[in-house]
């Protein structure tokens, strides 16, 4: 028995700032200290709040260390965990109150969240199968396996509500009901989309990374109900620490008897395998992922024939998100009705959204559907250096740019697509007045081009075409006709594409022009990128106030576009500058600006 | 089509041993091109000509149907990378927060384009999407080591690490 738990996060986000040097040095320091049968060291999965890593919790007293240094340890290990006395120099300040340290859950980053499908994340250890089953784990299949019949599980998924997490947002029960027709006499199939491309989105890789036996359990209760006994999840190979808990997740299943045959003595045989992807965005569309599952380049087929008729190897199919099965077991034991009562009227539950861009607190958070934009942006999130918010980013390269006149619009599957954007699988990225709009449907496209596995001309072809035409703008050299030009070739696209990436790659082009039509007019009218942002029109000026004529910019000019001799005023040549920036990050008296 | 300077393949027998070892391991998987190919690509470190023809004759199945796979998806590389593989993200919040400027500076101070490698073989640069680190944004990879919150300032001092 310890009497005192550290939680180190084992997330990317975390390990990336070095969470692994942290937990050797408290291992050492603990055992330096004499408390190795004392105090315990877990390493979990993702807490969500990334900006602040490396993060270590405490328990029982549940004190919330971050940013921590590995030369902070020692520190830690004898005031903290010898004496009892809370670091407070090293707490997560907004945890410090004046009457002593207030819970994690009372911060604005935590006290608006409401954790199902993370509910296991940062709090468990992902590698022990005997913690997730001291949270309930397996107890869902458990039930469903020895109470429940098949079609008694897919009308409680239907009747929750819960709908796709992946992007489409279709009913999930819906589609677990279409491929349940003819069980026991054909081979189906239970696949998990763990190929999230959309950049910006990393919430389905902390479910895996944190809470890997959730989604084994929760497609196990899949293919009951839909009668399959073949599972694959096919995972981003980006993601080497999600993949490897997989695998241990998996081992351990099988060894426990919960994946295999005759799971829990019911009859019911069911095995998970693993497919890596390669990296290819497509892939993330439920045709393409199934063609490149059977080994072949990743290209979409046309629907119908749907998946639950006709999907992987031919065989009847059902393919959901990463987050989408997080939900599946707490939907079984808490009862359809408890998921209902939580979101709006079309869209039920939470929706976990992943924080990045101009935001301070980036990291994961998972909010009851309805919640308003402002809510998650000002409270949870908060905007830095008091910039003025511009848009926020969602549904990646699919989705589109809410402004800050929609802040209040209560965050939910439709009221996004009714203002030009989508839920996707829940990126949010804030952009403030410093980024360029055209610009950043730019990027967007340039994605779309580069992803575009060239099946179908409108995608193939088309959004080449609108990627130039942005390109000619942002250059300065694009004509009021150009606006139109790419308005209408937006819509073809959207028409006429094969596959969903495809048909919403113009979303970003659409929403932009919609909502911010005057800053591409500032481009193509005026010449002007208002956000200084687009390097064709720019120039590069000197304030003669606070030039000082030290002569560092000429120096360091690369194109001899500088001029003006020791202690007077220089000037920039327009003609001859190559907007490389490299003056304007020399200079020490902030004497050089854009315009 | 573009083709870059590359050398010249130079498989061991060792190689061509393991990887024959790994066909005949999961060959008998449904839909197992992929994951042969992956494994291949961790023994030689790229999938030149010469090990796609392997796999193709082993497989029995024609070499267009591998060299369409192995073009299709960004992680196969048909040349050999730089002993230091450099990848940025150019993902959304890590281009947002300035990760392009990165990117732009690093092909300017190792002379070299995106898919290129430098002619001693040491660096190798490529942009990435999302390695899901947007808490850290901007973000760039040399092999597994995450550089995070990263500003252009910097990039000499990390690259001199390497030198």
């Amino acid at each position: 028995m310890y009497r005192s738990h550290v939680l180190v996060c084992g997330g990317t986000g975390c390990t990336s700032s070095g969470s692994a040097q942290i937990a050797e040095k408290l291992k050492s320091e603990i055992r330096r200290q004499g408390l190795e049968k004392e105090v315990a060291v877990v390493k979990t999965g993702c807490h969500g709040l990334c900006a602040l890593g490396p993060i270590m919790i405490v328990y029982p007293e549940a004190v919330f260390y971050s940013m921590v240094k590995p030369e902070d340890i020692p520190e830690i290990v004898e005031e903290h965990l010898l004496k009892g006395r809370v670091v407070e120099r090293l707490v997560y300040q907004e945890t410090v109150g004046s009457d002593g340290i207030k819970s994690l859950k009372d911060t604005d980053f935590y006290r608006n969240q409401h954790r199902i499908a993370l509910r296991n994340c940062g709090v468990i250890n992902p590698e022990d199968i005997d913690e997730y089953i001291g949270t309930r784990g397996y107890e869902a299949l458990g039930k469903v396996l020895t109470e429940m019949t098949p079609d008694q599980v897919i009308q409680t998924v239907l009747d929750s509500g819960l709908r796709g997490r992946g992007g489409a947002g279709f009913p999930t029960g819906m589609k677990w009901k279409f491929a349940s027709g003819n069980r026991g006499n054909v081979q189906k199939y239970v696949c998990c989309n763990a190929d999230e491309g959309d950049p910006g989105a990393f919430m389905d890789r902390s479910v895996l990374e944190g809470d890997p036996h959730v989604v084994l359990e929760a497609m196990a209760i899949a293919g009951y109900a839909i009668g399959a006994s073949q599972g694959y999840i096919y995972v981003r190979a980006e993601y080497p620490i999600a993949v490897e808990r997989l695998k241990i997740a998996i081992g351990q299943a099988r060894e426990y008897g919960l994946l295999g045959k005759d799971i829990f003595g019911s009859g019911f045989d069911f095995d998970i395998d693993l497919r890596l992807g390669a990296g290819a965005f497509v892939c993330g569309e439920e045709t393409a992922l199934m063609t490149s599952i059977e080994g072949n380049r990743g290209e979409p087929r046309p629907r119908p024939p749907f998946p639950a008729v006709k999907g992987l190897f031919e065989s009847p199919t059902i393919l959901n998100n990463v987050e989408t099965y997080a939900n599946i077991p707490q939907i079984i034991l808490n009862g359809a009705e408890w998921f209902a009562s939580m979101g709006t009227e079309k869209s039920k539950g939470t929706k976990v959204f992943a924080l990045g861009g101009k935001i301070n607190n980036t990291g994961l958070v998972e909010i009851p559907m309805g919640t308003t934009l402002r809510t998650v942006i000002e409270e949870i999130g908060g905007i830095p250096n008091g910039k003025k918010f511009k848009a926020a980013q969602t549904g990646g390269p699919s989705g589109g740019c809410i402004p800050a006149e929609h802040m209040d619009i209560p965050i939910d599957y439709d009221n996004l697509l009714s203002i030009g954007s989508m839920m996707g699988s829940g990126g949010l990225i804030v952009m403030d007045e410093d980024n360029c709009m055209v610009d950043i449907a730019k990027f967007f496209l340039e994605f779309t081009v580069d992803e575009s596995c060239g099946k179908c001309t409108p995608c193939r072809i088309g959004t080449k075409r609108m990627y130039e035409i942005l390109d000619k703008i942002t250059k300065g050299q694009g004509t009021l006709e150009d606006l139109d030009k790419l308005e209408e070739l937006a819509y073809y696209i959207k028409d006429n594409a094969l596959c969903g990436l495809g048909q919403t790659a113009p979303n970003p082009v659409l929403s932009t022009l919609r909502y911010f039509r005057e800053e591409y007019i500032a481009h193509v009218v005026d010449k002007k990128c208002p956000a200084g942002v687009c390097k064709s029109l720019l120039t590069y000026k000197i304030d003669p106030e606070k030039c000082k004529g030290c002569t560092l910019c000429a120096r360091n000019c690369p194109a001899g576009a500088i001029t003006g001799s020791v202690k007077e005023v220089h000037s920039i040549d327009p003609a001859k500058c190559v907007k490389c920036g490299a003056c304007m990050e020399k200079c020490r008296f902030n004497a050089i600006y854009k315009d | 089509m573009e083709r870059k300077q590359t050398a010249a393949f130079q498989g061991t027998d060792q190689q061509e041993k393991e990887l024959l070892a790994a066909i005949e391991e999961l060959k008998i998987e449904k839909g197992c091109l992929m994951p042969i190919m992956q494994r291949a690509q961790d023994i030689y470190g790229y999938l030149p000509m010469e090990v796609q023809k392997i796999i193709a004759d082993r497989l029995g199945i024609p070499m267009e149907k591998v060299y369409g796979v192995a073009t299709f998806y960004s992680q196969f590389n048909l040349y050999p990378k730089g002993k230091y593989q450099i990848s940025v993200c150019l993902g959304t919040a890590c281009y947002v927060k300035g990760s392009g400027d990165i990117y732009n500076k690093l092909m300017e101070k190792l002379g070299i384009k995106g898919g290129e490698c430098t002619a001693d073989g040491k660096f190798s640069l490529d942009a990435c999407r999302c390695v899901g680190a947007c808490g850290l944004a901007p973000v760039m990879m040399i092999n597994d080591e995450v550089y995070g919150r990263l500003t252009v300032d910097e990039l000499d001092g990390i690259l001199e690490k390497y030198q």
